[in-house]
This record gives structure tokens, C-alpha cells and sequence, in this order.
């Protein structure tokens, strides 16, 4: 029974991925590019330095706060107004003697009265110490889901959905890049929830790929895996669409600090959805999947013919 | 088909009850409390409780309730004017045996509480608060562990004579000898005596030693500061009065300190870092500080000193006594209205002062503030540490009568110098300099913002699912709203149970389990719709629906939970929390999902003949 006959729109995805390849190429090298060019913007968790969040009465006059920190000689400051023009983020690089007291006199300096909302020190050590965690955080979950879906599936499997999961990490590193959002810890957290999302999508797909494997007597791939994206792609849009309407809540209304964390989120799950579509189906397809691939091997086979 | 045995249902239900029992805790709001706890090894009692009744009442104020939990009192308030001012009335009629802090106090009811109820606890990015990171100088400690052992050493080869000459070398204590005979007698002697010093590798000359500190000792060291630094710490958190802290070791060599509620995080920071002590000594009267200074010559037995404004003056080298011998101190203010910190030492410091104001009746005895400090520097781009010790002359004055263990010291600059310089004295010194290496503040304002941000994200992320589902699969997305609601309640109900911190970040994990959560009810019901259109029977497509998608969703929980659990492992802060309550939203969609939606599933469609499912 062919999906046509079901009154399923079909969806040539499969004879599209030429042009996915082009355009996933594009967004690639873009990404590589901007972050090869002017890199990350990363945030204090990463550099190390001061961040102080401050609450003004009145719209606050960020060029007297300036003036302030430029005559006391504060290298690197950076002052901008935070969500509302009360609020005033102040941004310190790595000073030449790096301490906790930092924060404590420039709050003092700028004068009574104010809202000390948010201070955030990093020594330069902590910052080269988070970054590693980070990145070593990063490579073991790609480790873990490497071996589970080899063992899940099977090796061309595994590297389709890293294939797809490192596709949509630069692309959303790339935008991070390209508009130059900060990159904090919070970012990081996304980022690997991006993983978990986009692993989820492509896993969802693979199952179906795998089971119409086995159902058909077709021997040919194409159709087949373009059947399988057709059949799970209302559940694709739907799980989408929800995940994106929590996300947009966060995102307007969850405040200044988680904003970047769904921002990443957001680029993430509608970059992930295009890849567990695209790429991570195009890839197992160039790797030459075939019907014996979901066979049970030659020694299981045995095995099993030997049984009485 | 599509039914669930009677057991099945019972059970689901009586999980589904227990789980919602332990959620309840988090809807009863908290109350503004102050809580007295005994400070050291000291525990509050009843009869604390009364007296802190009386006091109350003698001052007319009024409260909501009293009570005695776990070793502390618990006085409820109804508004904050209240609370604090009570707070300055208690700190000022109680003594330093106890710890007056602010708190919020659940007001969960008797029966709830009783049985185990509790509130999730919120994070420092949700109340308000300090986090900091204190990494002790250990290289200090092994220069300090160094100079012990030296005295030692050298005490232990004077017994025999056996030592020529005994120098420190970065980190060896190298012994020369007169012959080659006392040298291994030497061996011997350190090997039976001193077992902590080893001989270092390759330092053996003919009538040289080299030792080091062994392995373990060092280590030992270490661990004994780190210890030595938390209680020491614990101590100046108590005689700041907050509610909670958290004094932590982590790793080998940091602490972490957590201060939920403190406002005044400025103090917070000189309290927590400041290595300070006081000594006293005499002033060299016979000898002119100018001409030493003039000849660069010191007078043997005396040592050039400066006062904080720059005069020197020449004090001699014996220490008198010092902050150690300290056993209480506290700030207040002398007759002539200047800051001052009233001292008591214990016997042998008591002792040595009468003695010496005896002997030197009209001389001058200064007092000498000594501060130990550990920064940072960038020098070429490399994080180096850069130590600095202060010594300043705060008071230098004639000695007008013989005094022992109780006396005032005046020359402080403010009235918040004499009250941190008690506070310091009274809770003792940190056996090795530390350094913040990491702060994290929240205000209160901030932190009540997050609070209501996160609570109205949650709300109209879970809404706008909701409607949509319910748009999308009729009855069978109002099934799914339900599971979903039970989802959140679960999540609720085992964060509570275990106690985990509840952050922003964990709040934008709960949001994201919630999009995911209805992941596996969609899964299902595309199935469905599926097994539908391939005309197969009503009954048979919801049980196959099931079956088919619970592999599926199987395999994308468990990849995705391998994620978040490696999160977990190797994240710090922040990204923990995000972790914590993915990894559970991950565990407890599967059941609410899976097993509650079908159950519901059964109730409505099982074992019925059924035309069209409303899908």
C-alpha cells in the first residue's frame, strides 16, 4: 500500500537533497567562517572578569557612569542599559590584579541608592577551567550517544546523527557568532540540549527507516527512507511546534538572563528539525545503507537457522 | 483489548496520589521568620524559646507564632517591619552564643509537614544571595608546613650535636655534616623520629642531606588548613547571622560558601577573605626610628613599624601576645565617642600582658594589624598569585596601669573597623590566606523578578500546549493535557522529595521536559492515526498505536537522556540545575505519557465498540 493511496501528501524529500546539500553547505560555511573570523562573544563565565547589574530609580546616564570608570582607569568596561533604560549592565574585562573587591568599589564609587541586582566575578583561572568542563562536557555526550546508537542501530546510523548533531551545533555556534550574542554557561546548557533534541528527531526518523526496512520487500533505499521522513513528518512539525511555543514563552517573557538560553534553543530545534529531515537521512543514504544493513547478520542468522 | 487489569489502575492512581501529596508542600506560600540557632556546640532549647518569648513581649512586639524546630527557634512574623526590627532587639538582648538570622519559614500545615512535606528548595537565583568560590594558598601552607619542620629538625639534631648547618631550599630542608658517621647517625634519628621528612631524591652528598616533607604529610597539611579554613569560616558566617549557609569543600583546595538572603554582600566579602590578626608589642623608647632609618641600620632586638598614615616607628621584636590568645572580643565605643574593640585573652596571654604592664609602667605598648592577602595578577598574560602582608601600627600608647586579660584598644578609623576587627578576633583566624576566585550575587530584587518571570513562563508555555494539543487531537490531546498536567506535578513532587535546588536554569529545564514531554504522546497518536487510515480496526490500531511508538520513544529518551546525565556529571552550576530536572522530566514524562495517558485511553475507549476515535 503506497502513502498516495492514503491521501498522504508525499514529499520528495530524498530528490531534493541536492539542493539541502547546497544549502546546508551555505549555512556551513558561513558559520565556519564568522566563528573562524570574529569567533564567540564569549561571556565573563568563560573569560573570567566582573559583571555588575545595577537598578536605577531614573533612566540611568550610562556616559556619567563611563566617565566614572574611565576616570578611576577600569580597563575594558563596557556599560549598556539591560532590558530597560533603569537597568545598566557594566562589563569588566580581566583587570590587572583580578579580585572579588572589584565589583565592591566600583558599586561604592557610583554612589548610593542604587539596585545591586546581579555581580558576577570570574577569576581568570575559574574561566579557563569552565571552558574546559565545557568542552569536555560537550565531546563525552557525544561520545555516549555515539556508542548507544551504534549499538542501537548500526555504525552508518551513528555517524548520520553525529553528522546531523554537529551540522546544527555550528550552525547555532554560528549564529551566536555572526550576530554576536553573548556565550555564557546558560548557552552551553542549550547548546547541549540542542544535541538531545536534535538526536531525538533523528532517532525518531531512524526507527521508521529501520522498520520499513524490514516491512517492504523493496530493496531500494531512496524510496524508502523518503517514506519513512513522509510518515513521522506530521509528528516532526507537531513536536516542533510545541517545543517552539514553550520556547517563544521563555524567550518573551522568561527575562534578561534565560533570553540567550531560548534564543539558542530556538535556533537549535528549527535547525534540528531541518537536519533530522535532511541531513542525517541524506548522510546514511551517501554511506550506502541497504536492507541487509537492518538484517540480522550472517552469524545471528545461522544461529537462528540451527534452531530446531 | 485495551484494558488495563484492576490492580493496574489501583496502582497508577495510588502513585499518581503519593506523588500529588508531595507537591502539595509547594503551594503554601512561606512566612518572614527569624530563626535562633546555638552557635558552635551550643543547642537552643525550650527554655531559650521562653526567654526569647519574654523579651519579645517585654517590647511589645507582636508575632505570629514561635516555635522550637530542630534545634532552632522559629519566630513567624506577618510583615517585614516587624521582623527586622525584632532582629536588632534579639541580636542586642541575646549572647554571642547564639546566631540571630532572617529567614522565610514554609508555612506548610502540621499534617503535611509531618509526614514529610516538603517545599522545593529555591536557588540563590531565585531568593537572592552570594555564592562564592575560595580557593585556599596552599603553596602558602607547605611554606608554613616547611618552617615547622625546620624548627624540628634542627631541634631534634641539636639534641646529639649532630648537624653542622641547616638551610631552607624551596621546598628541602638541606642538613650539612662534620662526618660521614654523624650523617647516618643523623638518618637514623630523622627516619625513627621524624618520619614525616624524607630524603629527597638525588640531595645525598657525602656530608649533605636533603629532606622534603613526604607525600602524606603534605597532603595531610593541605587537608588540615582546608578543614582548619572551613570551621574558621563557619564561624564568621555564624556571627554574620544568615539563615542556611552552605560551607562546602570542593576538590582539594577550594571552598564553596553560600549565602542565601544576605544583602550587604560587600561585607560579606572583607569578612570572609580577611586573614587578619592583631599583636602587641612594646615601642623601642631607648633607640630614634629617624636615625635608624637615616643609617639603614635596625637596632638589633627591634624592628621598624609604620602607622597607617606613614610614620614609622621602631618596635621591639618580642611579641607580647597576640590575636590567638584572644577569647572574646567586641566593638563599642570609649569615652571619648572613638571606635573601639574591648578584648579578652585567655590565661597565658593574661598572664604575659600583667607581667609586662608591670615592668614597663609608663612606656608605650603599640598594637600592630596584620593582614595576610592573596590576589590574582595577570603578569604576561599568566595568572600568577601575588601575596601581600600589611602590617600597620593602629595604636601606640603609654602604658598608665597594670592590666591582665581585659582591656580596650582605640585608634580604629570607623565604627565598621572595630566591628569587623571584633568579628575577626572572635571567630578566629584562617590558618592559611584565601582568595574569592568566583562570585556570584543576586540581589533580592532580581531574585524575586526571576521567581515570577520563570513561574509566567512555565504557565503560558504549558497553556499554549495545551490549546494547541487540544486543537490538534481532540479527546485524545485532552488525554495528553492531562498527562501532561500530572507530568508537571510529578516533576514537582520527586524535585521536592529529594530536596533539589530549584534555578532558573531548572525552571527552563521544566519548560523544555514539558515541549518534550508531549513529544511521546504525539508519537503515539500519529501512530494511531496511521494504524487508522490503514483500515484497521478502531481497537486494534490504539493497542498497535502503543505498541509501535513505545520503542520509538524509548530510544529517543535514552539518547537524550545520556546527554543530560553527562551534563549532570560534568556541569557546573547553572548547567547542573538545567540537568537535574531534564533528567527527571525525561524519566517521568515516559510513565505519564505512556502508561497514565493509556490508562485514561482504556477508560474511555477499552472493550467499547467504537465507530470514530475523536483523534
Amino acid at each position: 500500500m503506497s502513502l498516495r493511496s492514503l491521501n498522504i501528501p508525499v514529499i520528495d524529500f530524498v530528490g531534493k537533497r541536492k539542493i539541502a546539500l547546497i544549502f546546508s553547505a551555505i549555512l556551513l560555511i558561513a558559520s565556519i567562517a564568522s566563528l573562524g573570523l570574529q569567533g564567540l562573544k564569549f561571556g565573563i563565565d568563560f573569560t573570567g572578569g566582573t559583571l555588575i547589574e545595577l537598578g536605577y530609580e531614573k533612566t540611568a546616564d550610562l556616559e556619567n557612569i563611563r566617565t566614572k570608570l574611565a576616570e578611576a582607569q577600569y580597563e575594558g568596561a563596557n556599560v549598556q542599559y539591560f532590558g530597560s533604560d533603569t537597568e545598566v549592565l557594566i562589563q569588566l574585562e580581566p583587570q590587572a590584579t583580578s579580585s572579588a573587591k572589584l565589583s565592591s568599589s566600583i558599586i561604592r564609587m557610583l554612589g548610593d541608592g542604587i539596585d545591586v541586582r546581579r555581580v558576577e566575578f570570574v577569576g581568570p583561572k575559574v574561566g579557563e577551567e569552565l571552558t574546559n568542563d565545557g568542552g569536555l562536557a560537550m565531546l563525552y555526550a557525544l561520545i555516549g550517544i555515539l556508542i548507544y546508537v551504534a549499538f542501537r542501530f548500526e555504525y552508518r546510523f551513528a555517524l548520520g546523527s553525529i553528522a546531523a548533531i554537529v551540522h546544527d551545533v555550528i550552525i547555532t555556534l554560528g549564529v551566536f557568532s555572526i550576530l554576536q550574542i553573548e556565550f555564557d554557561l546558560t548557552v552551553l546548557a542549550a547548546i547541549l540540549a540542542v544535541i538531545g533534541y536534535s538526536l531525538n528527531d533523528t532517532i525518531v526518523v531512524f526507527d521508521r527507516i529501520r522498520e520499513n526496512f524490514l516491512a517492504t520487500r523493496h530493496v531500494e533505499p531512496e524510496p524508502i527512507v523518503n517514506e519513512a521522513l513522509n510518515q513521522t513528518l506530521s509528528r516532526t512539525i507537531m513536536t516542533s511546534l510545541t517545543t517552539l511555543l514553550v520556547l517563544l514563552a521563555l524567550f518573551y517573557l522568561g527575562g534578561e538572563v534565560i533570553n540567550s538560553f531560548a534564543g539558542a534553543l530556538i535556533v537549535g530545534v528549527v535547525i534540528g528539525t531541518y537536519s533530522s529531515i535532511y541531513v542525517a537521512s541524506s548522510m546514511i543514504l551517501a554511506l550506502g545503507i541497504s536492507k541487509e544493513d537492518m538484517l540480522p547478520s550472517e552469524k545471528e542468522k545461522k544461529e537462528i537457522d540451527a534452531r530446531p | 483489548m485495551n484494558h488495563y487489569a484492576a490492580w493496574k489502575n489501583v496502582l497508577i492512581v495510588f502513585f499518581l496520589f503519593i506523588l500529588g501529596l508531595f507537591a502539595l508542600p509547594n503551594l503554601y506560600g512561606s512566612d518572614l521568620a527569624i530563626q535562633i540557632s546555638g552557635s558552635g556546640n551550643y543547642d537552643v532549647s525550650q527554655r531559650d524559646l521562653d526567654k526569647i518569648k519574654d523579651t519579645l513581649s517585654d517590647n511589645g512586639v507582636g508575632f505570629k507564632s514561635i516555635s522550637l524546630e530542630d534545634k532552632n527557634v522559629l519566630i513567624r512574623f506577618n510583615d517585614s517591619q516587624t521582623q527586622l526590627s525584632s532582629k536588632a532587639i534579639l541580636k542586642d538582648s541575646l549572647t554571642r552564643n547564639y546566631v540571630v538570622a532572617l529567614n522565610l519559614a514554609p508555612s506548610i500545615p502540621q499534617w503535611l509537614s509531618g509526614m514529610g512535606g516538603k517545599a522545593m528548595s529555591l536557588g540563590l537565583d531565585l531568593r537572592g544571595g552570594v555564592h562564592f568560590l575560595l580557593e585556599v594558598d596552599m603553596d602558602a601552607v607547605t611554606t608554613m608546613a616547611l618552617d615547622r619542620y625546620y624548627n624540628e629538625l634542627r631541634a631534634e639534631l641539636r639534641k646529639d650535636k649532630l648537624y653542622k648547618k641547616i638551610r631552607k631550599e624551596d621546598n628541602l630542608l638541606l642538613v650539612s655534616f662534620k662526618s660521614e658517621a654523624l650523617k647516618n647517625e643523623a638518618k637514623k634519628v630523622i627516619k625513627n623520629d621524624l618520619p614525616d621528612l624524607v630524603i629527597a631524591e638525588g640531595t645525598e652528598q657525602e656530608l649533605e642531606l636533603g629532606f622534603e616533607i613526604s607525600a602524606t604529610a603534605q597532603a595531610d597539611a593541605k587537608l588540615g588548613a582546608l578543614k582548619q579554613n572551613i570551621t574558621t569560616l563557619r564561624n564568621r558566617v555564624n556571627e554574620l547571622g544568615v539563615a542556611e549557609p552552605i560551607i562546602q569543600q570542593q576538590g582539594t583546595e577550594r571552598i564553596v560558601v553560600q549565602l542565601p538572603g544576605v544583602q550587604d554582600t560587600a561585607r560579606a566579602k572583607e569578612i570572609l577573605g580577611a586573614v587578619a590578626t592583631i599583636e602587641f608589642r612594646m615601642v623601642d623608647e631607648k633607640n630614634d626610628v629617624q636615625t635608624a632609618i637615616q643609617s639603614g641600620k635596625t637596632p638589633t632586638g627591634s624592628k621598624i613599624y609604620k602607622f597607617k598614615d606613614g610614620r614609622p616607628l621602631l618596635l621591639k621584636t618580642n611579641v607580647i601576645t597576640t590575636g590567638e590568645n584572644i577569647v572574646d572580643a567586641s566593638s563599642s565605643m570609649d569615652e571619648n565617642n572613638q571606635p573601639s574593640v574591648s578584648i579578652v585573652l585567655d590565661s597565658s596571654g593574661g598572664r604575659s600582658m600583667l607581667d609586662t604592664t608591670k615592668e614597663f609602667l609608663g612606656y608605650r605598648m603599640a598594637v600592630v594589624f596584620i593582614e595576610n592577602q592573596v590576589e590574582t595578577v595577570m603578569e604576561d598574560g599568566v595568572a600568577v598569585k601575588k601575596r601581600t602582608k600589611t602590617q600597620d601600627i593602629i595604636n601606640a600608647a603609654t602604658i598608665q596601669g597594670t592590666f591582665s586579660n581585659r582591656f580596650q584598644i582605640t585608634g580604629l578609623d570607623s565604627a565598621r573597623e572595630a566591628t569587623n576587627l571584633a568579628l575577626l578576633l572572635r571567630a578566629g583566624s584562617l590558618s592559611a590566606p584565601v582568595e574569592i576566585i568566583e562570585e556570584r550575587t543576586i540581589g533580592p530584587s532580581l531574585g524575586s523578578d526571576n521567581i515570577q518571570k520563570g513561574l509566567i513562563s512555565v504557565l503560558v508555555g504549558f497553556a499554549l500546549v495545551l490549546i494547541f494539543m487540544a486543537w490538534r487531537y481532540r479527546v485524545f490531546g485532552l488525554v495528553a493535557n492531562l498527562a501532561l498536567t500530572l507530568n508537571l506535578i510529578t516533576i514537582i513532587s520527586i524535585l521536592s522529595l529529594i530536596q533539589a535546588t530549584l534555578t532558573l536554569p531548572g525552571i527552563a529545564g521544566i519548560v523544555l521536559t514539558v515541549g518534550m514531554a508531549v513529544d511521546a504522546n504525539v508519537l503515539i497518536f500519529e501512530r494511531i492515526k496511521e494504524e487508522i487510515r490503514s483500515s484497521k480496526n478502531i481497537q486494534k490500531a490504539i493497542s498497535l498505536g502503543y505498541e509501535k511508538a513505545l520503542l520509538t520513544i524509548a530510544d529517543a529518551n535514552i539518547t537524550t537522556l545520556i546527554a543530560s546525565i553527562v551534563l549532570f556529571s560534568f556541569g557546573t552550576g547553572p548547567i547542573k540545575g538545567f540537568a537535574v530536572t531534564l533528567t527527571i522530566g525525561i524519566i517521568t514524562s515516559m510513565f505519564t505519557a505512556i502508561i497514565v495517558s493509556r490508562a485514561i485511553i482504556n477508560l474511555i475507549y477499552g472493550g467499547k465498540k467504537v465507530e470514530e476515535l475523536a483523534i
